[in-house]
C-alpha cells in the first residue's frame, strides 16, 4: 500500500546516497589510477587488483584470515564453557548476561586501550611480575600479533557467548537427561549430544567474530604498533599516508567480497538447515 | 562437573572485567606508573582543564544527538515499513551495511564526500560525521524496532482501521505506543554507537571537528596516560548507566 | 527370589510442597506394572526418583536389592522412554539406538542393534532422522534406544499420551507384546486408566503422594478399596451408600424383586455415544445415577419414570 512506500523511502534514499553511491565510487576508484598528487585519475586499468596478487599483499591477506581464524577459534573455546555455566544456573541467568554484555557496551576503543594499559612495558602484568620476582626486565607484551589476538578476542567474546547461549536455551532438556539414562557421564552427553546440537550456535558466534576480526582496524593500529598490518591497516594506510586511493579501493573490494561470500554461505546454511 | 563450571565463570568474568576495572583504579593512583603511590582526583581535574577534551565531548554529544535522532525517526518508520510487507532487498542492503567492516564504510564516505566536494567547494566538518552516523545508526535502528514489532499483533492494526482510523493514524495513534519502549531502546543504541564510533568518524571529520574518541585514540597512540584511565573510567560509567537506563526500559 | 525393584518409604520434599509421603512397593521381575494417577499425583516424581533424576528426601530405591540412592542415572541399568522419546536429533535412528551402547563401551554391539529395529520394525529406517519419523515411528526408536541395553526395568512415562486414539490403542498391544517377548520388567506411568488396566499385571493407584491401593486390574477395578480409587478407575454412582458402576446400573419400567435392589427414578437425559446410550437418572433420594445402556433395548426418554436396579454382587464398599 502506498503508505508503506513513504515509510521506507527515507532508509532508501539515505543507504542508496550514503552507502550505494560511495560503495559505487570506491568501486569505480578501483579500476583507476593514482594521480600525481594524490589524487583520481584516469585511465581505467586493473592494475591495483594485479598489484594485489603480490606476495606481500598476500601474505597480508593471510594473516588476516589466519588472525580472524584464531580469534574466532580462542572465543568459541572461551565462550562456550561460559554459556554452559549460564543456561544451567537456576537464578541468575539474566544477571550472568549483563554482565557478559556490560563490556560490550563501554566504549571499544576504552576496551582496546584497556590491554594497551596492561601490556606496556610499565603496565600492570610487568609490575606485578616483577615485584613478584619472576621476571628481572619488562616482557615486551605489547605492540606484537599475540597482543593484538587478545584485543581482539577480548573485544568480541560477548559476541560469542551471546548465540551459543541462545542456542542452548532452546535445547529441549530431557536430551541430556535422556543421555545420562543410556550411560553417558557428564563428558559424555557434553561432548556427543550439546556440543553437536549446540551449532547453530556456535556458526552464528563464529560468523559474527570472525567478520568484523577480519576487517579490524583500531586494535592492530592501537595493540600491534605498526608491527601487525591486516587489511584493515593496509585500506587505512592507503587512504591518509599512502595516498593510493585507487589501490586502496581495490583493496577494500576484495575484502567486502570476502566478507559478502562468507555471510551469504551463512545465510545459505542458516535457511538450509531451517528447512 | 557444575565445580569446575563455577570455577572457569570466575575466572570468565574476572578476565571480561578486572581489565577495565583495573583501568577504572588506576585513574585515581597519583603516579603515572602502575604502582600505586596515593589516592588522586588530579587526573580527573586534568580533563576538565583541557580545551580539546571538553570542544571533543561537546562534539560527540552534539552528533550523538543528532544523529540518533534522524536514525531513530528513519529507523523506525522503515522497520514499520517492513513489517507491513517484507523486502528482501531492503532487508538485505541493511544487514549489508551492518556487515560492512568500518574502515571500508569510512574510507567509501571519505570517497563519497571529497567527490562531492569537488563541485560544492564545501570541506568536511561535523556535518559529514552526522550523516555518516545516520548511515550506520539506521540498521541498529531498523533491527531493534523491527524485534519490537514482532511482539505486536497485527490485529491491532485492523481492529483501529475498523474503527475509523487511516493507515497513518492507525500508525500514529495505536502502533506507535505499543512500540515505545522498542524506540526508546533503539534510540538510545544508536547513541552509544555513534558515541562510540572511530573508526569511520576519524576518515570522515574535518580537521576542526574533533570527537571524543578521536581524541583518546590521539593520546593513547602517543602512549598510555593515566588521563585516559580517568576519561575511560568516566566513559564506562556514563555508559554503564545508559545500558541501565536502556534495559529498565525494555523490560518494562 | 528378591523383586526387581523396590521402593521403601520414599519421601520427596519440594521448598513449600511435600510430593512423595511415603511410597513403598515391590515389583517382581519381568511383569508388567503400573503407576496410575492424575496430574500431581507424584507418579512422575517416583519414576524420576527410580531413574536417578532426583534424589528422595528419605526412604530408598532398591534395584535387585541394591540400594541406589546416590547413584546416578547412567550408573543404574534402568532405562527411560521419555514422554517426548527425547531422541538426539542430529543423530540417525541406528545412531540414536547405538548411542547407550557406545556409552557403555559395548564393542561388537551390531547385532543388537539389528534385533533391537527389528523388534520394534523399523528395519528399513535406520538411516533416518527423527525429524522424518512419524510420532508412533519415534517412540519405537525410543524404545529400541533403551531396550537394546537390557535394563533391570524400563521406565515409561506416559509414553503414548502424544499419539492419536487409534495408534494409541494399537500401541497398547504392541507394547504388551513386546514386554512380554523381552521378558523385561516395564514400569509404565500414566493418567489414564485404560492403559493402566489393559496393559499392567499389576498396578498401583496414586493419589497426593500416596499409594492407594496396588492390585491386578481385576481387584482394583472391581474391589477398589476408596472413593478415590474407584472414582479414577472409571464412573461409579453412588447410591444409598454403595457404589455401582454405570455398566452394571440397569434401568427397567418396573420395580424389580428377585434378587436386585430396585430405586425409583426419573430419567433427564440420554446421549448417544455410538455403542450405547448414556442415560442420567435422577433418584428420589436427589441423588443422580448414570446407566449405560445398551442399543436395542428399550429407549428411555427424559422424564420417563423408571427404576435403578442393580445386582448387589457388583456392589462397591468402601470403608
Amino acid at each position: 500500500m502506498k503508505l508503506r512506500f513513504w515509510f521506507i523511502l527515507p532508509t532508501w534514499v539515505w543507504l542508496t546516497g550514503l552507502f550505494g553511491a560511495p560503495f559505487a565510487i570506491v568501486l569505480a576508484y578501483s579500476f583507476l589510477t593514482r594521480g600525481y598528487y594524490g589524487g583520481v585519475v584516469q585511465p581505467w586499468t586493473l592494475e591495483n587488483y594485479q598489484r594485489l596478487v603480490d606476495p606481500l599483499y598476500l601474505r597480508i591477506l593471510l594473516r588476516s584470515f589466519i588472525m580472524a581464524f584464531a580469534a574466532t577459534g580462542l572465543c568459541l573455546i572461551l565462550a562456550f564453557p561460559a554459556a554452559v555455566f549460564i543456561s544451567r544456573s537456576a537464578k541468575h541467568k539474566h544477571l550472568y548476561i549483563q554482565l557478559v554484555m556490560l563490556p560490550f557496551w563501554t566504549s571499544f576503543l576504552v576496551r582496546t586501550y584497556a590491554w594497551l594499559f596492561l601490556l606496556r612495558d610499565t603496565g600492570l602484568v610487568n609490575t606485578v611480575l616483577q615485584r613478584v620476582g619472576i621476571i628481572h626486565s619488562p616482557l615486551p607484551l605489547l605492540y606484537n600479533d599475540g597482543a593484538v589476538l587478545l584485543g581482539l578476542v577480548y573485544a568480541y567474546l560477548p559476541f560469542m557467548v551471546l548465540p551459543i547461549y541462545a542456542t542452548l536455551e532452546r535445547l529441549d532438556p530431557s536430551l541430556p537427561e535422556a543421555a545420562a539414562d543410556l550411560g553417558a557421564r557428564p563428558w559424555a552427553t557434553l561432548l556427543h549430544v550439546i556440543v553437536p546440537l549446540s551449532r547453530p550456535g556456535i556458526v552464528a558466534g563464529a560468523v559474527l567474530v570472525f567478520i568484523p576480526c577480519l576487517g579490524a582496524y583500531l586494535t592492530p593500529d592501537l595493540l600491534g604498533g605498526g608491527r601487525t598490518v591486516l587489511v584493515g591497516n593496509l585500506v587505512q594506510a592507503q587512504f591518509t599516508t599512502g595516498r593510493d586511493w585507487p589501490f586502496g579501493s581495490a583493496v577494500s573490494m576484495i575484502l567486502m567480497l570476502l566478507v559478502t561470500i562468507l555471510v551469504w554461505a551463512f545465510l545459505r546454511r542458516e535457511s538450509e538447515h531451517l528447512a | 562437573m557444575k565445580r569446575w563450571l563455577t570455577v572457569y565463570a570466575v575466572g570468565f568474568f574476572a578476565f571480561l572485567h578486572l581489565p577495565l576495572l583495573t583501568l577504572a583504579v588506576f585513574s585515581f593512583n597519583s603516579s603515572r606508573f602502575t604502582v600505586w603511590e596515593r589516592f588522586s582526583l588530579d587526573w580527573y581535574r586534568a580533563i576538565f582543564r583541557d580545551p580539546q577534551l571538553i570542544e571533543a565531548t561537546w562534539n560527540s554529544t552534539i552528533v550523538a544527538i543528532v544523529a540518533t535522532a534522524i536514525s531513530t525517526v528513519v529507523g523506525t518508520l522503515c522497520a514499520y515499513g517492513l513489517w507491513k510487507r517484507g523486502s528482501r532487498l531492503v532487508t538485505g542492503t541493511l544487514y549489508l551495511s551492518l556487515v560492512t567492516p568500518e574502515i571500508v564504510t569510512g574510507i567509501s564516505l571519505l570517497a563519497l564526500f571529497q567527490w562531492i566536494f569537488r563541485w560544492l567547494h564545501w570541506h568536511l566538518g561535523l556535518y559529514t560525521v552526522i550523516l555518516a552516523h545516520v548511515a550506520f545508526s539506521i540498521a541498529y535502528v531498523v533491527i531493534v524496532v523491527s524485534a519490537r514489532l514482532r511482539t505486536v499483533s497485527r490485529s491491532l492494526e485492523e481492529a483501529a482501521m475498523d474503527l475509523g482510523a487511516n493507515e497513518w493514524e492507525a500508525f500514529f495513534y495505536v502502533i506507535l505506543p505499543a512500540l515505545g519502549p522498542g524506540i526508546v531502546a533503539a534510540a538510545l543504541l544508536a547513541l552509544t554507537v555513534s558515541f562510540d564510533d572511530f573508526v569511520i568518524t576519524s576518515m570522515v571529520a574535518g580537521v576542526d571537528s574533533e570527537t571524543l574518541p578521536m581524541v583518546i585514540y590521539a593520546m593513547a597512540r602517543r602512549g598510555a596516560s593515566p588521563v585516559i584511565n580517568a576519561i575511560s573510567a568516566l566513559v564506562t560509567v556514563f555508559f554503564g548507566i545508559f545500558v541501565l537506563i536502556s534495559e529498565r526500559i525494555r523490560e518494562s | 527370589m528378591k523383586p526387581v525393584l523396590e521402593l521403601r518409604s520414599l519421601v520427596k520434599d519440594y521448598t513449600g510442597q511435600r510430593a512423595l509421603a511415603g511410597i513403598s512397593l515391590s515389583i517382581p521381575r519381568g511383569s508388567f506394572f503400573s503407576l496410575l494417577g492424575p496430574s500431581g499425583s507424584g507418579k512422575t516424581t517416583t519414576l524420576r526418583m527410580i531413574a536417578g533424576f532426583e534424589e528422595p528426601t528419605s526412604g530408598d530405591v532398591l534395584i535387585n536389592g541394591e540400594v541406589v540412592n546416590c547413584r546416578k542415572p547412567y550408573e543404574r541399568n534402568v532405562s527411560t522412554v521419555f514422554q517426548s522419546y527425547a531422541l538426539f536429533p542430529h543423530l540417525s535412528v541406528r545412531s540414536n539406538i547405538e548411542f547407550g551402547l557406545k556409552r557403555h563401551g559395548i564393542a561388537d554391539s551390531e547385532a543388537r542393534v539389528v534385533d533391537a529395529i527389528k523388534l520394534v520394525g523399523l528395519i528399513g529406517k535406520e538411516g533416518r532422522r527423527p525429524a522424518q519419523l512419524s510420532g508412533g515411528e519415534r517412540q519405537r526408536v525410543a524404545l529400541a534406544r533403551s531396550l537394546v541395553l537390557a535394563p533391570d526395568v524400563l521406565l515409561l512415562d506416559e509414553p503414548l499420551a502424544a499419539l492419536d486414539r487409534n495408534l494409541r490403542k494399537q500401541m497398547r498391544a504392541e507394547l504388551k507384546t513386546m514386554q512380554r517377548r523381552v521378558g523385561i520388567t516395564f514400569l509404565l506411568v500414566t493418567h489414564d486408566q485404560e492403559e493402566a488396566l489393559s496393559m499392567s499385571d499389576q498396578l498401583a493407584v496414586m493419589n497426593e503422594g500416596r499409594i492407594e491401593q496396588i492390585g491386578s486390574p481385576e481387584e482394583v477395578y472391581l474391589h477398589p478399596r476408596s472413593k478415590f480409587v474407584a472414582g479414577f478407575l472409571g464412573a461409579v454412582n453412588w447410591i444409598d451408600g454403595v457404589g455401582v458402576r454405570p455398566e452394571v446400573t440397569r434401568l427397567a419400567r418396573e420395580s424389580q424383586n428377585h434378587g436386585s435392589k430396585s430405586f425409583p427414578a426419573i430419567v433427564t437425559d440420554s446421549v448417544f455415544l455410538g455403542d450405547c446410550f448414556q442415560v442420567v437418572v435422577r433418584l428420589n433420594s436427589g441423588e443422580e445415577a448414570v446407566a449405560q445402556v445398551h442399543r436395542g433395548s428399550t429407549v428411555f426418554q427424559p422424564g420417563e419414570a423408571v427404576h435403578v436396579c442393580w445386582n448387589p454382587a457388583d456392589e462397591i464398599t468402601v470403608s
